[in-house]
């Protein structure tokens, strides 16, 4: 009967064991080993070819880490930028409006990931709606045309103003005047672009609702009393509020930014093969043609403690706000 | 010696088309205590967040100085307020939470130009220290906020609103939170820092004790509606109408018919009082307050009465009387049993004669005693419920 609790957490344990903390046992032991050569250890008929072969060609591999990092970064300030401001208008409003805001921000999570990200391909495709809409309404037609323009300009300033400093200083300089002119679509699928917009539209609920909750429970008498003490409405914002909004901030940013670093579907989807990201990287190294898990495992490795890393950073930076929730 | 600085003209509130506040006309003088003293729901609240800026009067002037201010935003103004729950700031350690206020540029002039001015750090130093001195926290400086005992963080935001020298402090029930021991204490700690700073406060509460003990003045407020405003001694011993009696302490309140100036008949009796300039035969409330009654042997007695019951209250005996099938409450401090006859001597100063009232036959009446107190109890504890609700919208 003493250890009742600990009863009880006894599933919760097996489950953790089986399902988080062996297949990271295992990621960590393939990171660190091969098919053959290396040290080679014996454990009864399991043979481990101990190597840091994997992590000497991540190398190879930066700029796809660069470009994840990046996209990453671009996607949850994008999603902090629309998110914050939404949140905080939320908050603010009567309880009615919120359940309907809460409702409509929810409802497209109940429809499937990769339904959604599909649909974002037939919308952002070369002769996709948003396309079609375009030039239906005419905007590719003045595209082109300001392109024209831009074009008679830049060649007119080439043999002007340009030439002249050209021979001034010896320079070699021209401005482009090769703008397309005949567009019929504006290229967006397969941009770096379009897998920003992926993450941002996929993820956007994660930045809103932690931030929205802080908020909502923030006690009104705090702001009476910063008013109260003569701060306007922009001190009251940025000395009270938003500090005290940090940690739902915090969270936001974590439950964007880890998928939005790991994903290999928006990528695929909506990046093409021009846009490569870690998780394509990895799912490669499993599933593709590349079959390598030792080097698939060493990199989700190495993208697990950056992100470890970075979050630790993070949460460093926010410590002290956390009792600021529970008040 | 004492200067008028904030006056209400007139002033009504209404929320959702409820009257709130009904033709409310008070003034606050300088380096006064006043308090704003009844029930939940009197609307009392209401007039402190009026002063304060929070709301704004459906109709009527707030005036500053003789200025008018009803529009002017609360950061705008004067005046600071001590919240009924602090709301100090959770991210803030205790020197910055009184640095608040005195960290935002003011305008001020400088060299005939209006411009914001910062304070500088040294200064704004000095003046956080020495408010943390008055109100005994000096070395806590650096302490959490969320660490502090309920009396530490009172003390924090007494600090917090005092440090901005406020002319007027405004303060929101400020004690309800904490228990009876630290209440009495603060009490005495509120009094001395109000005539050490030599300012105006303005204090909202429905604890009568805690009015009549620290008040210059007190303003008896009931349903939105101003029902009497005098000092605490005034307020005691000549109550305006029967509810300021009841909610004063405690009193009996009869029926009884002035015959002239000093002779008021109750009981069909004629009794000899200290009041006058009443209209010959007008019906009155007279009221006697329970500890000016003198029990006797009951042929001394005035008046004879049978004892009902008997509550021992540590310094004296809540004593019950029934006379002829109205009841009394007396408090002695000598012992009589249940079912024991008494008489009672009431002399002319015990005897309180008040206009007839919209709350003549309400209170005053100990028929059902016991029942009563405990009524008043759940009420009250609802009532405060009501009112924070309400205070959130």
């Amino acid at each position: 009967m003493r250890n009742r609790r600990g009863f009880f957490a006894l599933p919760y344990v097996v489950w953790m064991a089986l399902f988080v903390v062996a297949p990271i046992i295992l990621v960590v032991v393939y990171a660190f080993s091969a098919a053959e050569g290396g040290f080679v250890i014996q454990f009864g008929s399991l043979t481990l070819h101990l190597t840091l072969d994997n992590f000497a060609k991540m190398g190879d591999y930066l700029i796809v880490f660069t470009r994840s990092f990046e996209l990453a970064i671009i996607a949850t300030l994008l999603c902090l930028l629309i998110g914050y401001p939404l949140a905080y208008v939320l908050a603010r409003e009567t309880a009615g409006v919120q359940r309907v805001a809460m409702m409509l921000i929810m409802l497209p999570m109940w429809m499937n990931f990769l339904l959604r990200t599909y649909s974002w391909m037939s919308i952002l495709e070369d002769t996709g709606l948003l396309n079609q809409l375009f030039s239906a309404v005419g905007i590719i037609d003045l595209g082109n045309w300001i392109n024209s323009g831009l074009n008679s300009l830049c060649a007119a300033l080439n043999s002007g103003p340009v030439a002249l400093l050209n021979d001034l200083l010896g320079t070699q300089w021209a401005l482009d005047t090769a703008r397309a002119t005949d567009m019929e679509f504006f290229h967006m699928i397969n941009t770096s672009g379009a897998v920003v917009l992926g993450m941002v539209y996929n993820y956007l609920p994660f930045m809103v609702l932690p931030i929205y909750s802080v908020i909502v429970k923030l006690d009104d008498s705090l702001i009476e009393a910063a008013r109260d003490l003569g701060a306007g409405t922009s001190r009251v914002f940025r000395k009270v509020i938003f500090p005290l909004s940090l940690p739902g901030v915090l969270s936001g940013i974590t439950m964007v930014f880890v998928p939005s670093v790991s994903t290999f579907a928006i990528s695929k989807l909506l990046g093409g093969s021009n846009e490569l990201l870690l998780g394509d990287l990895i799912e490669m190294q499993f599933t593709g043609m590349a079959y390598n898990p030792y080097l698939g495992s060493a990199i989700a490795l190495v993208m697990m403690v950056i992100v470890v890393v970075c979050m630790a950073i993070m949460n460093r930076f926010g410590e002290g706000e956390e009792q600021a929730v529970m008040l | 010696m004492s200067k008028e600085l904030i006056r209400l003209v007139d002033c009504c509130m209404a929320f959702d088309g409820e009257q709130v506040l009904d033709h409310i006309n008070l003034y606050f003088n300088d380096s006064e205590f006043l308090t704003l003293l009844g029930p939940s729901g009197c609307g009392k609240t209401t007039t402190l967040r009026i002063i304060g800026g929070f709301i704004t009067p459906t109709s009527g002037e707030v005036l500053f100085d003789g200025v008018r201010m009803n529009d002017i935003p609360p950061h705008l103004r004067q005046v600071n307020t001590v919240f009924q729950r602090y709301a100090l700031f959770p991210h803030l350690n205790v020197f910055e939470n009184v640095a608040f206020g005195l960290r935002i540029p003011k305008e001020a002039e400088v060299n005939g130009k209006k411009k914001k001015v910062k304070l500088p750090e040294r200064e704004i130093r000095e003046r956080v220290m020495e408010m943390l001195e008055v109100v005994s926290l000096k070395g806590f400086e650096n302490r959490k906020v969320t660490e502090l005992s309920g009396g530490q963080q009172q003390r924090v935001a007494i600090a917090r609103a005092l440090v901005n020298r406020p002319k007027v402090l405004l303060l929101d029930e400020p004690l309800g939170a904490l228990d009876l021991r630290l209440r009495k204490d603060m009490q005495n700690e509120l009094k001395r820092i109000q005539q050490q700073m030599g300012i105006t406060f303005i204090y909202v509460t429905h604890d009568q004790e805690e009015a009549l003990a620290m008040s210059d003045t007190i303003v008896v407020m009931d349903q939105g509606r101003i029902q009497q405003i005098g000092s605490p001694i005034d307020i005691y011993n000549e109550p305006k109408n029967a509810f300021v009696a009841d909610f004063i302490g405690e009193s009996n309140i009869l029926d009884g018919i002035m015959h002239e100036d000093y002779v008021v008949e109750f009981f069909n009796r004629k009794f000899k009082c200290l009041d006058k300039g009443f209209a010959p035969m007008e019906p009155v409330d007279v009221v006697i307050r329970p500890e000016d009654i003198d029990i006797v042997a009951p042929e001394q007695g005035q008046l004879r009465g049978t004892v009902t019951s008997v509550t021992f209250k540590g310094v004296h005996y809540d004593t019950i009387v029934d006379f002829k099938g109205y009841k009394w409450l007396i408090q002695t401090t000598d012992f009589h049993g249940v079912g024991e006859n008494i008489g009672i001597v009431l002399n002319p100063d015990d005897i309180h004669i008040m206009h007839k009232s919209e709350y003549s036959g309400m209170f005053g009446d100990y028929s059902s005693y016991s029942e009563e107190y405990d009524e008043m109890d759940d009420v009250t504890l609802l009532d405060e419920e009501d009112e924070e609700e309400s205070h959130e919208e």
